[in-house]
């Protein structure tokens, strides 16, 4: 049997049972959000004990050799000692200065870091509204071009972190941020290579940050943004995203709509179908999905039987928390 | 092969398939051919539905691995354990079969000798009753 200390307490782990969930049973006041070990909002540091290696994938090799682990994927062998990792170097305070709304749902949120914080567009930063209440959002910002950090924030029903930056954050005030994280983002080289982006609602957030990265970089083989949402209202960045394509001839973007009847310049039926209908081999081919969990995974699927390579697919589903 | 590890045995007997293959490296190569194979596969997809591919990829590996005998830790019980829940979803010899062939239609594909694609076959049936919890 595992024991699990954490604070003055300590609990035993039930079979197979993660870090998380005996502390979450427990009533334990700790932070998660996506469960599966994707978000990383559940980092913890063990104190005594080694956490398993599987708990510690996705993690900078300063973390993992510091004992940083995953909490939702920590299954431990051995007794282990928890805490959270509160010291300075893990998370960074901001302070918001601009909120402005992208369409009727989603939020652009700019924030300006206290310290630098060095991080590749399309990688994803966990925003803080209290110590154990915190959520990933993606970057959209370039560094080099944008001199804040850029989220798009999908407001969800009865959101406890997006309906908070919806209705009660305020340019001025302070937030508490940590990452960045993720492999999501464009790595440099293969220039001629064909890159296809498919996202669905916010899920334009990290594209639109890789794709500004890519054309800075001077990516020279076709770029194709498929962007979608049920009706034309829940999709944004339009003029913007036609500017770039005007401007980059390498450059195309495919608005679409799979709610309604299309109108001028928009293609019908959901982006990853389309994306399927326009470009049916994806040998050779970069592909880049974030957004709805369903989505990212039918098309990863799709994309990896129509040839692509799973080296060269790259995904962030925004997974949400599991109602517990 | 319940008792005596799978893995001291490969190391005995077939020490050189892996290495001839080409190790790690043919491994890659082999692991895209053959998981695109099995998941077009209308005859054995629907036991990877609903399946994380990256995890899903990470076992096709795993499984390349074991039958080209190099190294891995699998042993007969895992092999049962790993499979129970599709035994149970009807898991049998015609799904073991189409597995076989897309190995060897990898294989070919990727221009390996007839000769070590029969060794790699033999290694990978020499799982089935385990596979299949018998
Ligand atoms: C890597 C990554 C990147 C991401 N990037 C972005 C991004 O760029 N932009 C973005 O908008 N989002 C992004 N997300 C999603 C984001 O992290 C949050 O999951 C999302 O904002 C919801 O958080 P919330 O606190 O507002 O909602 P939560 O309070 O977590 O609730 C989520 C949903 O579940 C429902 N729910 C909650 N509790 C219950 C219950 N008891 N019963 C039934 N339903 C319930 C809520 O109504 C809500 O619809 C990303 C996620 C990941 C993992
Ligand atoms: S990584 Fe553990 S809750 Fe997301």
């Amino acid at each position: 049997m595992t024991n699990l200390k954490y604070g003055k307490d300590t609990y035993l782990l039930g079979k197979d049972q993660s870090v998380l969930d005996c502390l979450v049973e427990h009533g334990a006041p700790v932070p998660f959000s996506c469960r599966s070990g994707v978000c990383q909002t559940c980092l913890m540091r063990a104190v005594r004990g080694t956490p398993p290696a599987s708990s510690q994938q996705g993690l900078k090799d300063s973390l993992k050799l510091q004992n940083y682990f995953l909490a939702c994927v920590c299954r431990p062998t051995e007794d282990i000692e928890a805490v959270l990792p509160h010291d300075a170097q893990n998370s960074v305070p901001a302070t918001v200065k601009a909120l402005k709304p992208l369409n009727g749902e989603i939020m652009h949120v700019a924030l300006e870091c206290h310290e630098p914080l060095e991080y590749r567009p399309g990688q994803f930063i966990n925003l803080f509204r209290d110590p154990t209440l915190g959520r990933s959002y993606s970057l959209a910002s370039v560094p080099q071009h944008d001199e804040h950090l850029h989220l798009h924030v999908r407001r969800l029903p009865d959101g406890k972190v997006s309906g908070w930056i919806h209705e009660e954050l305020r340019p001025g005030q302070t937030v508490d941020l940590r990452g960045p994280s993720g492999d999501c983002f464009y790595v440099p080289g293969r220039p001629e290579q064909e890159i296809v982006l498919i996202g669905t609602g916010s899920g334009l957030a990290p594209l639109y940050g890789i794709l500004r990265d890519a054309l800075n970089r001077g990516h020279r083989g076709p770029i194709r943004l498929f962007h979608g949402s049920r009706s034309r209202a829940g999709l944004y960045l339009i003029d913007e995203l036609r500017t770039l394509a005007r401007d980059h001839t390498n450059f195309d973007y495919v608005p679409c709509v799979s709610g309604e009847e299309p109108s001028t310049g928009l293609a019908g039926g959901r982006a990853h179908e389309v994306a399927f209908r326009e470009v049916p081999d994806f040998k050779d081919k970069r592909l880049f999905l974030c957004g709805h969990p369903a989505m990212v995974s039918a098309a990863k699927k799709r994309a990896f039987l129509a040839g692509a390579s799973m080296k060269d697919i790259y995904a962030d589903p925004f997974n949400v928390n599991a109602a517990p | 092969m319940t008792e005596k590890k799978l893995a001291d045995w490969w190391t005995e007997s077939h020490a050189s398939l892996y290495a001839q293959i080409g190790g790690e490296a043919a491994v890659d190569a082999a692991v895209e051919i053959f998981y695109r194979k099995v998941l077009a596969d209308p005859r054995i997809n629907r036991f990877f539905e609903g399946v994380d591919m990256e995890k899903q990829a990470a076992k096709q590996k795993a499984f390349l691995t074991m039958a080209f005998g190099g190294p891995h830790n699998y042993t007969g019980m895992d092999m049962r354990r790993g499979h129970a829940h599709l035994v149970q979803q009807g898991l049998n010899d015609s799904h073991f079969d189409a597995v076989m062939e897309h190995l060897g239609a990898t294989l070919k594909e990727l221009n390996v000798p007839e000769e070590l694609i029969a060794q790699a076959a033999a290694i990978a049936e020499s799982t089935r009753n385990d596979v299949l919890g018998r």
